[in-house]
């Protein structure tokens, strides 16, 4: 039954359009109005005024929320589908209502409106195609028809340099998640009917949380297509309907259309993990927190340290576990990697300082300590070094000598060593251990602790001990004097 | 007290969910991309929400619709990501609407490269999009800043209904360092004016078209007077070394670790250098500015930048002291040795030119 009573899902008066408040602002024959009532006839008989978040465009529908007594949300022209996305992710109860006119969802909104089609947003997509700008005066849409006069293009929509006039229910209907698809129309007494049933399929799919909508509604501009309004709906019938067919394009909801069922399935919300509360929340973020020592360390030198090698040598894990070892010493750390695009190449190295005082740059120009994973990053660092300065090679990998005759050095077969234990990507523990004990930074008692609280495999964390082990064996044997 | 090791990109999601955030929306960006890594795993795991968008477009209309309906949401992107976020941050300010934006600059324009540059200045300082308005903007130099002012950033985005951004950069954000986890904090969690999709909100309005130009005209005057409300309320900054100083290094975020360590060597070697950082670039401390230069010190300004503070600076002080402008460009910055030569080659300038010896 039609109703000819004013919905309540509108206001009474218009008093947010500030002047002529019992009119709308749509002009003579304009579907807009005809939609907007079908809409607020179904809030009102679905009994979801207080839920409904209304999405005005930009476009003629912006002053939507003139008219809709309902929480109200203007948009930038076509993003109204991320705005609902974002809307949909705080208030999982909200009756959510993108209104959008075709240069707003088929212009310049595709992407939107494609990517909230396939996340199955739970929101109903209501998409006035006019096939032409309105607001803006008559300029040519994305929906425009092949010859049709715009403002935009005076001689009609050439093809060959404007394309096809594009058909958004069809894209929709490429899309695996939406669970209702339908354009109608405003042409006839009959499609306006289908309309106002459309209309309210769309909201209650999303009441009853069966996922995302897309209703597209043929509807008349007699105003910029320069006709009167019975013009205007003929005209719908005999060039817009041929070019844009009225299809129910996929209705997942119904009984008979039992092969959507995938998109029904697709939308289902999926587990949400429970709000946890402050306490849960701050213990979630100090997981992996360190307790420093309660003596403070005394660095006889600020460490300025470059770690250089291959990329999965473990040069940035390295330089992690050395700047925690300083945290867990009580000083001043920092670490800073390669990283992006350049660490693709396969070259990585970091920067690591550890200090008493508050450290100022992270960046190390020059380094007082080289850790030389192999040769290249020897090659590269070497004469960085500041005189007086130690560099630590990897002998296992880099077999030339170090050049400069004004640095200390060691040479240590770390990978050799790591390997013999089964574990080469351990040679960064080597030379951590074997750096820690020859300079005496630190007890190397520290770096045993962190090792456990570093490593991210946990089924390594004995092997890098035993690591560490056959290092200081190694040190002992070889290099102590 | 226990701290963690973590990158500053790390740190932002940590001071973001201690500081009440609820929502995240994101697109990955080098050098911003570990601050959607922190959010995917910690906003999931505690039971907020972490989305990544479809572009940084949809992103920032996320947040334009998580924040009309009352959370407190963020994303993080780089240069290239903000400048497509440019039309949503005019519609978050026009919409007065709270949200937090983290920019790790990267080197411009164009796509650039993925080292550090601060020049997203002008486009973060000034607003960035279309029509009168500005950010807040927070200039961050560790990882422990990066967690404390975002976290903070969530609230002034509420009390101002504005956006508020952590202006960062490569290295700031790329750089490890211990950082204390914060408390959280506690807010009242109902806004009267969001729309909450129920019947005490339904009444509300989010709206940035104003079609009666005096209605416009009122509300950039609003907004005017809202800006100046924060020079009274919001600016930080920080110095050392002024009083003696023959010359003050004025720098922000990465240059401003840079110039403390130059400031620090060069006071042990006998040379009276002055420090001072802006830690909120809008608003900016003009006042403090302005006093270093009544006091007539020489202001060297050192960004990775064409000088877009030293701009500011320069308005600051109207003309009454000596502005010197130390700019790096296209990702690289100066070493600790190439810098302090500049300081003290100038200085030795300045003295014959008549400008430092007293205190």
């Amino acid at each position: 039954m039609i109703k000819h009573k004013k919905p309540t899902a509108f206001y009474e008066t218009f008093e947010r359009k500030g002047h002529n408040d019992t009119s709308t602002h749509y002009c003579p024959g304009c579907g807009h109005g005809t939609v907007h009532k079908f809409i607020a006839e179904a809030i009102d008989d679905l009994g979801v005024k207080d839920q409904v978040v209304f999405l005005s465009p930009v476009g003629c529908s912006v002053f939507a929320y003139y008219y809709f007594d309902a929480g109200n949300i203007q948009c930038s022209h076509g993003r109204a589908p991320a705005v609902a996305t974002g809307v949909r992710r705080v208030h999982k109860d909200a009756v959510i209502i993108s209104y959008q006119g075709d240069g707003d969802l088929a212009g310049i909104g595709t992407s939107e409106i494609i990517h909230a089609a396939n996340r199955g947003e739970n929101i109903t997509v209501f998409f006035v195609n006019n096939a032409i700008y309105g607001m803006t005066g008559g300029q040519m849409a994305p929906t425009t028809l092949n010859g049709q006069k715009t403002l935009t293009t005076p001689l009609g929509r050439d093809p060959g340099r404007d394309g096809l006039p594009i058909g958004m229910a069809e894209i929709m209907n490429a899309i695996t998640a939406p669970v209702y698809i339908e354009r109608v129309s405003l042409s006839s007494t009959k499609g306006v009917l289908k309309t106002r049933k459309a209309v309210r399929k769309g909201l209650k799919n999303q009441i009853d949380g069966r996922g995302f909508s897309f209703i597209e509604i043929l509807s008349p501009c007699p105003v910029n297509w320069k006709m009167d309004p019975v013009e205007a709906r003929e005209w719908i019938a005999g060039n817009l309907e041929p070019v844009f067919p009225i299809t129910c394009f996929r209705d997942a909801c119904s009984q008979d259309q039992k092969d959507s069922q995938i998109a029904v399935e697709h939308s289902v919300e999926s587990d949400q993990i429970p709000f946890m509360d402050d306490k849960e929340l701050v213990s979630l973020l100090k997981v992996d927190a360190l307790i420093p020592n309660l003596e403070i360390l005394n660095l006889e030198e600020d460490q300025l340290v470059k770690i250089a090698g291959f990329g999965g040598q473990g040069v940035l894990s390295g330089g992690v576990l050395l700047a925690k070892c300083g945290i867990a010493e009580g000083i001043h750390a920092t670490w800073l990697p390669s990283y992006g695009p350049e660490m693709r190449g396969g070259r990585a190295y970091a920067s690591v300082i550890l200090a008493n005082d508050e450290i100022g740059s992270p960046v190390v120009d020059e380094p007082n300590v080289l850790i030389a994973m192999n040769g290249p990053s020897l090659d590269a660092f070497e004469d960085d070094v500041v005189p007086g300065g130690f560099i630590l090679v990897n002998s296992s990998i880099a077999t030339r000598k170090v050049k400069r005759d004004d640095v200390s050095v060691l040479y240590i077969p770390a990978s050799d060593i790591a390997k013999k234990e089964g574990l080469t990507a351990a040679a960064n523990v080597v030379l951590l251990t074997i750096y820690l004990k020859h300079k005496g930074i630190m007890s190397t008692e520290t770096l045993r602790k962190i090792i456990p609280v570093s490593v991210t495999r946990k089924k390594f964390i004995n092997t890098n001990l035993r690591i560490m082990d056959k290092a200081l064996e190694y040190y002992d044997n070889n290099v102590r004097i | 007290m226990s701290r963690l090791l973590m990158k500053g990109n790390e740190a932002v999601v940590h001071g973001a969910l201690t500081g009440g955030a609820t929502h995240f929306f994101g697109y990955p960006i080098t050098p911003a991309s570990e601050i959607a890594h922190a959010a995917a795993r910690y906003f999931t795991a505690s039971g907020r929400t972490f989305l990544q968008a479809e572009s940084e477009i949809a992103a920032i209309n996320m947040i334009y619709g998580a924040s009309s309906a009352g959370a407190r949401s963020m994303t993080a992107t780089s240069g290239p990501g903000l400048s497509l976020m440019a039309e949503g941050l005019s519609y978050l300010a026009g919409a007065e609407l709270p949200a937090v934006v983290v920019d790790v600059q990267r080197a411009g324009p164009g796509l650039g490269n993925i080292w550090p540059e601060q020049s997203d200045y002008n486009a973060t300082v000034k607003g960035g999009g279309h029509g009168n308005y500005s950010n807040i903007v927070f200039a961050p130099n560790s990882a422990q800043e990066m967690c404390d002012m975002t976290r903070k950033a969530f609230a002034l985005a509420d009390a101002y209904r504005m956006t508020v951004i952590i202006l960062s950069d490569a290295y700031i954000g790329q750089m490890m360092e211990p950082v204390n986890i914060p408390e959280t904090v506690t807010f009242s969690k109902r806004k009267d004016w969001a729309v909450y999709g129920d019947a005490e909100s339904r009444e509300n309005l989010i709206v940035s078209i104003l079609m009666s130009t005096l209605q416009q005209s009122n509300h950039n005057e609003h907004l005017q007077e809202k800006y100046r409300r924060l020079e009274e309320t919001c600016i930080e900054y920080e110095e050392f070394g002024i009083k003696d100083a023959d010359i003050v290094l004025v720098s922000f975020g990465i240059c401003s670790r840079l110039c403390h360590t130059v400031a620090m060597t060069l006071r042990k070697e006998g040379y009276r250098i002055g420090f001072f950082r802006p830690k909120t670039l809008f608003p900016f401390p003009k006042k403090a500015i302005n006093r270093l230069a009544e006091m007539k010190k020489p202001l060297a300004v050192v960004e990775l930048n064409t000088g877009m503070m030293a701009d500011d600076v320069e308005l600051s002080i109207k003309g009454q002291s000596e502005i010197l402008r130390y700019n790096w460009l296209g990702g690289q910055m100066p070493t600790v040795k190439e810098l302090a030569i500049k300081v003290t080659d100038d200085l030795g300038k300045l003295r014959k030119a008549g400008f430092g010896g007293k205190s």
